[in-house]
């Protein structure tokens, strides 16, 4: 009994949240690594482009909310998911064809381009709050749990409680779908083959006929797809402000690092390397080890480190990684 | 414009001629910043009083009073410091309502009020260092130290039963100042802090902090900080993994936000915050709405007392100095004396000008103890089931 309360709360406290938030940055960096990938520089619009499909999701939720319509159990964001994917798109491709294009055309360095994205991050960090403000929004509606804490206990007759939020399995489950068509488009599609073939050699790529504005554009509009998701997702499981976007872009850069920038596999991985270690190493521990060894009783509270170190996390993974194995664990490009 | 300047230098013969004098009173107080909601009501509070008592031309042979204002900003103690310097220098006022937050205040008042020898009253910087500083006698607070709301809430707790608890606090002067004179009052009393950590406001997710609380564990967690911030955040964690069901909310979390987030969900909760009862706080509501503005926000009624305080202390003084008026404020405040309620300012200064003694009520109940603050009457809210929130009492 008490090993089941253990990972009981084991479960709740750490492995759910992880998963989540894992599943989220996942598909952040997805998105990062398939830029660095096909247009190769690191984009670090990505966290601000979260933010702006966000918002435009949550302002057609809202208008879909006023029109009365809803997805019963599940939060209507998702139907409003394929415009907000739709207005993020068109606002990238803009960019690209504003500012990308001109430095891609002229063959500039990757630093150049770094810079750029850095300033298309201002500009969309300040259009983001010029269309929904600063405030944080809650839209998540519908059931709030699978499971909630009070059924749960008195279902198990443990001690411990669990709690699965809607939002939580949502994420991880659209988290797989998109991820499973990601894979099937690049590795089954003509314009999947003709984007890894651009990635791998460009030259080539043209010489064989490939157009690469074509590859371009697509590259952006999944990209754009796959921040929106992302932002969505982060957003209705948390909350949407667009300050915690800017923060986020450290951990999706770690995480597409640690598994190889440039590899799709490896953001996956690296997402969740990341979102368990933050997790795991600011958590006490104290709680699941009292169910372990019922007679321990450390003075602590087994906490690695505090939680207002969260972020530092990252930092440390992307320092080791980078100095010991610089193209990450699925050998991506090196940085 | 010839005609104004005309009337402006024949107004002020006459006022000179009859002994009075205008006196500028400084507001300084955050028009900007993280409190910029509250300031406006606290400066009309103000102005409400000392309109008052210009009106009524019983104070000091019928001299005036002239309000200037000046932004505190509340976060930043340098532009707070300029602000205050500005007024005493260059405006040349006779005292201050304000600061605002405690930080700006202590840095106001050391740097600028204290080496000038003006009179502070501040309607809401409550934290325990402002009740040990060294002040001169110039620094008043119409609010009660968080020292007091600490020992409060330990025996509410008590009362209920509770021994132990977990405490999160936002990560500032105020959260921190508050968490721990709560810690010594309820350790002091016989209870158990399981852990007292900081939150930081702002961020999109507090599970990581919720679960160092609910190792700690504990019957209760306290959530000092703010609702529309991150103690909201730390409530809905909690509530979301089951690692808390009762919450004892501090003043900065109690409001109707509460309701409106948590509704049911905390029903059994209790917490509470400084608030006045009786007939002084309802007659100043029913001023403040005649003057044009809600007297029910957070410390407007406060900074009215404030006010009414130092220009009835100028009365008693029978002085506008400074340095001579702030040895009456607490006797105007205190008994013995006549109750003065709001709205009746006019009569407080005929009494003091015919040489009685007044003891200002005020709309929050005022009595200065210690070094000059108030001694605080706190409303005790609880959650029924129904997820309303409901005045138990006040203590």
């Amino acid at each position: 009994m008490d090993i089941l309360n253990a990972l009981v709360a084991f479960l709740n406290f750490v492995f759910i949240p992880a998963a989540a938030y894992g599943a989220q940055l996942a598909l952040g960096a997805l998105g990062v690594t398939l830029i660095y990938g096909i247009l190769r520089f690191s984009n670090f619009a990505h966290g601000d482009t979260m933010a702006f499909g966000t918002a435009v999701t949550i302002l057609v939720t809202w208008a879909l909310q006023a029109a009365g319509i809803s997805l019963g159990p599940l939060p209507t964001a998702l139907l409003a998911l394929p415009l907000g994917i739709a207005g993020t798109a068109a606002m990238v491709l803009l960019t690209d064809r504003a500012v990308y294009r001109f430095y891609r055309v002229q063959k500039a360095a990757p630093i150049i381009l770094v810079m750029a994205s850095v300033g298309v991050m201002f500009l969309m960090n300040g259009l983001t709050r010029l269309l929904i403000g600063v405030d944080e929004q809650r839209f998540a509606d519908g059931a709030r749990f699978v499971i909630n804490v009070r059924d749960f206990r008195e279902m198990t007759g443990l001690q411990e409680g669990l709690a699965l939020k809607t939002t939580q399995a949502l994420t991880v489950i659209v988290a797989v779908i998109v991820v499973w068509a990601l894979f099937w488009f690049l590795n089954r599609t003509k314009s999947g083959k003709a984007m890894r073939a651009y990635s791998d050699n460009e030259d080539l790529a043209l010489l064989s006929g490939i157009d690469p504005e074509k590859v371009v554009r697509l590259t952006w509009i999944i990209a754009a797809s796959l921040a929106t998701i992302a932002g969505v997702l982060y957003g209705l499981d948390k909350a949407f402000k667009p300050f915690n976007y800017f923060q986020i872009l450290l951990p999706i850069f770690a995480a597409a690092i640690v598994g190889g920038l440039g590899n799709p596999l490896g953001a996956i991985a690296g997402g969740f390397v990341v979102a368990f270690s933050e997790v795991a190493i600011t958590y006490p521990w104290l709680k699941v080890a009292g169910y372990l060894f019922p007679g321990w009783e450390p003075g602590g509270l087994l906490q690695l480190l505090g939680t207002e170190y969260k972020f530092a996390v990252s930092f440390v993974i992307l320092i080791v990684v980078l100095l010991f194995k610089p193209t990450g664990l699925f050998r991506g490009k090196s940085v | 414009m010839k005609k104004l300047l005309l009337a402006t230098a024949a107004g002020a013969l006459i006022a000179g001629a009859a002994g009075a004098e205008d006196i500028k009173m400084g507001i300084s107080l955050g028009f900007t910043g993280p409190l910029e909601s509250m300031a406006p009501a606290m400066r009309d509070g103000a102005k409400l009083a000392m309109k008052e008592v210009s009106d009524s031309g019983l104070l000091l042979d019928g001299s005036t009073i002239t309000a200037v204002e000046g932004d505190s900003t509340c976060a930043d103690a340098a532009a707070a410091t300029a602000t205050v310097e500005r007024l005493i220098t260059a405006e040349g006022v006779k005292g201050i309502v304000g600061g605002m937050c405690s930080g700006e205040t202590i840095a106001s008042l050391e740097n600028v009020a204290k080496p000038n020898g003006v009179v502070m009253i501040s309607p809401s910087a409550t934290s325990p260092a402002l009740s040990t500083i060294e002040d001169n006698g110039l620094f008043f607070r119409t609010s009660p130290s968080d020292a007091r709301q600490g020992q409060v809430m330990a025996d509410i707790i008590m009362e209920k039963g509770i021994n132990s608890v977990a405490v999160s606090y936002t990560n500032n002067d105020y959260g921190k100042g508050l968490a721990d004179s709560f810690q010594a009052a309820f350790e002091e009393k016989g209870g158990t802090v399981t852990v007292n950590s900081a939150h930081d406001d702002g961020k999109a997710d507090y599970s990581a902090e919720v679960a160092a609380l609910a190792a700690a564990g504990g019957d209760a967690l306290v959530v000092a900080g703010y609702v529309d911030q991150g103690g909201s955040g730390i409530v809905r964690a909690a509530l979301d993994t089951g690692a808390f069901d009762t919450f004892v909310f501090p003043d900065g979390m109690v409001g109707t936000a509460l309701v409106e987030n948590f509704g049911t969900e905390i029903s059994g909760s209790f917490g509470q915050n400084p608030a006045a009862e009786g007939e002084g706080r309802d007659t100043y509501l029913t001023l403040a709405e005649e003057a044009g503005y809600d007297g029910s926000g957070a410390f407007s009624a406060e900074a009215y007392d404030g006010a009414a305080l130092m220009l009835l202390a100028m009365a008693a003084a029978g002085s506008s100095d400074p340095g001579t008026y702030k040895d009456k404020i607490m006797d105007v405040a205190n008994e013995p004396g006549e109750k003065i309620m709001p709205g009746e300012l006019a009569k407080a200064l005929e009494i003091i000008n015919g040489g009685g003694d007044v003891d200002y009520v005020g709309a929050t109940s005022v009595e200065l103890v210690g070094a000059g603050e108030s001694a605080g009457v706190y409303r005790e809210v609880s959650f029924n089931d129904a997820g309303e929130m409901e005045v138990v009492g006040y203590r």
